[in-house]
């Protein structure tokens, strides 16, 4: 093995650790007090926060709007949408009925699409970045504390895992699990593909910060305050838990918010290379996949879920980029 | 060197076979008739049997697999099919031809698409990554930094279709996507190529432009640099040769992954320019359940990633003399 040079921040362990004393305020207040006064930093968790709440008011918004996401309003109202099954109105529909105007040939209203895509999105996304999280600490403080063969043999199946073209075998494997698990005759269940993305997306996810948190623990295990609490009699749990974990809480935190957006556009382009949500969810993903289809015709419904997808991952970005600086101010980028 | 370079080579074509190994395993056994799926949606009985008999259905698993892995270094021989020389990667029964054929078919569309990209990227990635640094602070470097925070949050099927839309039918810039062999039409090859190649660099530079950046101003501060410019070297001489080289580390680890991902299908930017690459025949093959055309991209892709992982790793000893190979 070489020495490749760690693209991920150094993390000086003293500097989380040691806040000065004569304030007296906990790691997690310094944290707070300088990510408070990063503005863009604050924009951006607003954006987030934003998102997640139009995620979970969905129904609200639809009561309010007074359009849900599954009616065919195309299709039921003559003049909505000509022979052709695109929108009459210029700018593929968008009235001040329809806000974003209406989906070609289906006729469904654009904006409560979008709307509700964002739960299918986020959901799976949020949940598969907490399952790689979870499986990445376990394994990578495993690998890293327990070293000699455990760790040589966790670290070849990271090798094997970061080497598997994740894509290509995402979108060839769902099929089969829909073979396997589905009656020919029936159409996959909405809930089965989510779960099976998830899983997916997890098993292929979790490498990375596994490799990045076993080098952490690494170079941890050596240091003055492990040994101390080895001499002491601490049980292996006792340090794991309470000496290596709080340190390792930085970078965690730090790849976890990279993650979620990371995750988010995975989601969306195995749906746009058709291994997404079924017609009956509405899925960013799966917006992309017929406004590519249609885009010659009708641009507009193809730059609604870009746009919105753009700014979500931009502001996460710059979310993460933000939480990093708070945490470890002395990280130059 | 060569010990480093042995020990890489065997622990790659251990990870080729494993994933080989599982893609085969998953695919080949467990739906429910992989001859119907290999024979295709209209399947007469008598060649439903054949395709039975060719895939080796009526032998053990692991047969089925070392007498695939077999083909890849001796051929095989399909009867009623022909035969399939070496390297035979599998005959797929969708495109009634050796996989192989395929796949050598294929790949000068994702190397040309790759190379083009990458030639850009790099070149226009690292040039404002320098810039950016030694402007620390300067409107040249807040401009850098935020094209590059949008630019990595962009996606190749908003992007790419976008630029298709407006460049390609509004105003006419550009031609329709399509791959010329260069050795057919230069100019073509070029012009066929060049959106595809733009927005790939353009999603891809921002990381460069980051990496660039951050690992030059901490090269600049270093103090083998300040005493190059005590010196009295000039400034240029000192970003080049001494600051430049200490970034190229990084960088080459980023270009490594890209490369390796890229050139094993660049299956999102295939799709969305409708360019028919190594990525693209991958799809289709999902699309089609043409298993043994799926085995091979999938090690073609695998393979890709293995072999840049350890070119890199082998240049890290070049550029930088500390590090060891061991």
């Amino acid at each position: 093995m070489t020495t490749p040079t760690s693209t991920a921040p150094e993390i000086d362990a003293t500097s989380v650790t040691e806040a000065p004393e004569a304030v007296g305020r906990s790691p997690g207040q310094l944290m707070w007090l300088r990510f408070r006064r990063d503005r863009t930093g604050v924009i951006s968790a607003a954006i987030v926060i934003f998102f997640f709440l139009v995620a979970i008011l969905a129904p609200v918004i639809s009561m309010v709007y007074g359009k849900d996401p599954y009616t065919l309003y195309g299709q039921d109202r003559p003049g909505l949408l000509n022979d052709f099954g695109y929108a009459m109105a210029p700018n593929g529909g968008i009235s001040s009925e329809f806000w974003f105007g209406i989906e070609p040939n289906l006729g469904r209203d654009v904006f409560m699409q979008l709307v509700y895509g964002i739960r299918t999105s986020l959901l799976i996304a949020v949940v598969a970045t907490i399952l790689t999280t979870l499986i990445g600490i376990v394994v990578g403080i495993i690998a890293g504390y327990a070293g000699g063969k455990t760790d040589f043999f966790i670290g070849r199946i990271i090798d094997l895992m970061l080497s598997f073209p994740q894509v290509l075998f995402i979108i060839a494997f769902t099929p089969v699990v829909d073979q396997l698990l589905v009656p020919s005759n029936e159409e996959t269940p909405v809930w089965l593909r989510a779960v099976t993305l998830t899983i997916l997306l997890t098993v292929f996810g979790w490498a990375g910060l596994a490799r990045l948190l076993r080098g952490q623990v690494l170079s941890m295990r050596e240091r003055e305050f492990v040994e101390a609490a080895k001499v002491t009699g601490a049980s292996p749990a006792r340090i794991v838990f309470k000496e290596l974990l709080p340190n390792l809480w930085t970078p965690i935190l730090i790849q976890s918010t990279l993650l979620l957006p990371a995750l988010v556009t995975a989601e969306a382009a195995l749906s746009f290379l058709g291994v997404g949500m079924g017609e009956q969810v509405p899925d960013w993903g799966r917006m992309f996949l017929r406004a590519t289809q249609v885009y010659q015709n009708d641009i507009t419904y193809l730059i609604f879920p870009g746009v919105a997808l753009l700014i979500f991952v931009i502001a996460f970005n710059l979310l993460g980029d933000s939480v990093r600086d708070a945490f470890d101010p002395k990280i130059k980028r | 060197m060569l010990r480093f370079l042995t020990r890489r080579v065997i622990g790659a074509a251990v990870i080729l076979v494993i994933i080989s190994g599982v893609t085969f395993f998953l695919f080949f056994v467990i739906p429910a008739d992989p001859a119907r799926l290999a024979c295709g949606k209209v399947c007469p009985p008598e060649t439903l049997a054949q395709a039975r008999h060719n895939l080796g259905l009526d032998q053990p698993v692991v047969v089925q697999f070392v007498s695939w892995l077999g083909g890849i270094f001796f051929g095989r021989n399909y009867e009623g099919l022909g035969t399939c020389p070496a390297p035979c990667l599998g005959y797929s029964f969708v495109n009634r031809a050796p996989v192989f054929e395929t796949i050598i078919d294929r790949l000068p569309v994702t190397i040309a698409l790759t190379i083009g990209a990458s030639v850009i990227f790099l070149t226009f990635g690292v040039a404002t990554g320098i810039l950016a640094a030694l402007r620390q602070g300067k409107p040249l470097d807040k401009i850098a930094s935020i094209s590059s925070l949008v630019g990595a949050s962009m996606q190749i099927y908003f992007v790419g279709t976008l630029a298709m839309y407006f460049f390609v039918y509004q105003a006419h810039i550009f031609p329709q996507p399509k791959y010329i062999p260069i050795t057919q039409d230069p100019l073509g090859w070029f012009g066929g190529l060049l959106l595809p190649w733009i927005v790939l660099a353009i999603i891809f530079t921002a990381n460069y432009t980051r990496m660039t950046r951050s690992t030059m101003v901490e090269n600049l501060a270093e103090d083998y640099v300040r005493t190059a410019r005590a010196k009295g070297m000039s400034g240029r001489s000192v970003v080049l040769r001494f600051a430049l080289r200490g970034t190229l580390t990084p960088i080459i680890t980023i270009f490594g992954v890209d490369l390796g991902q890229l050139i094993g299908g660049a299956i999102i930017t295939e799709t969305t320019f409708g360019l028919q690459g190594i990525g693209r025949l991958s799809v289709r093959a999902v699309d089609n359940s043409d298993l043994p055309t799926l085995m091979a991209t999938v090690l073609v892709a695998a393979g890709a990633i293995v072999v840049m992982n350890i070119v890199v790793d082998a240049l890290y000893a070049v550029i930088d003399p500390r590090v060891r190979l061991s």
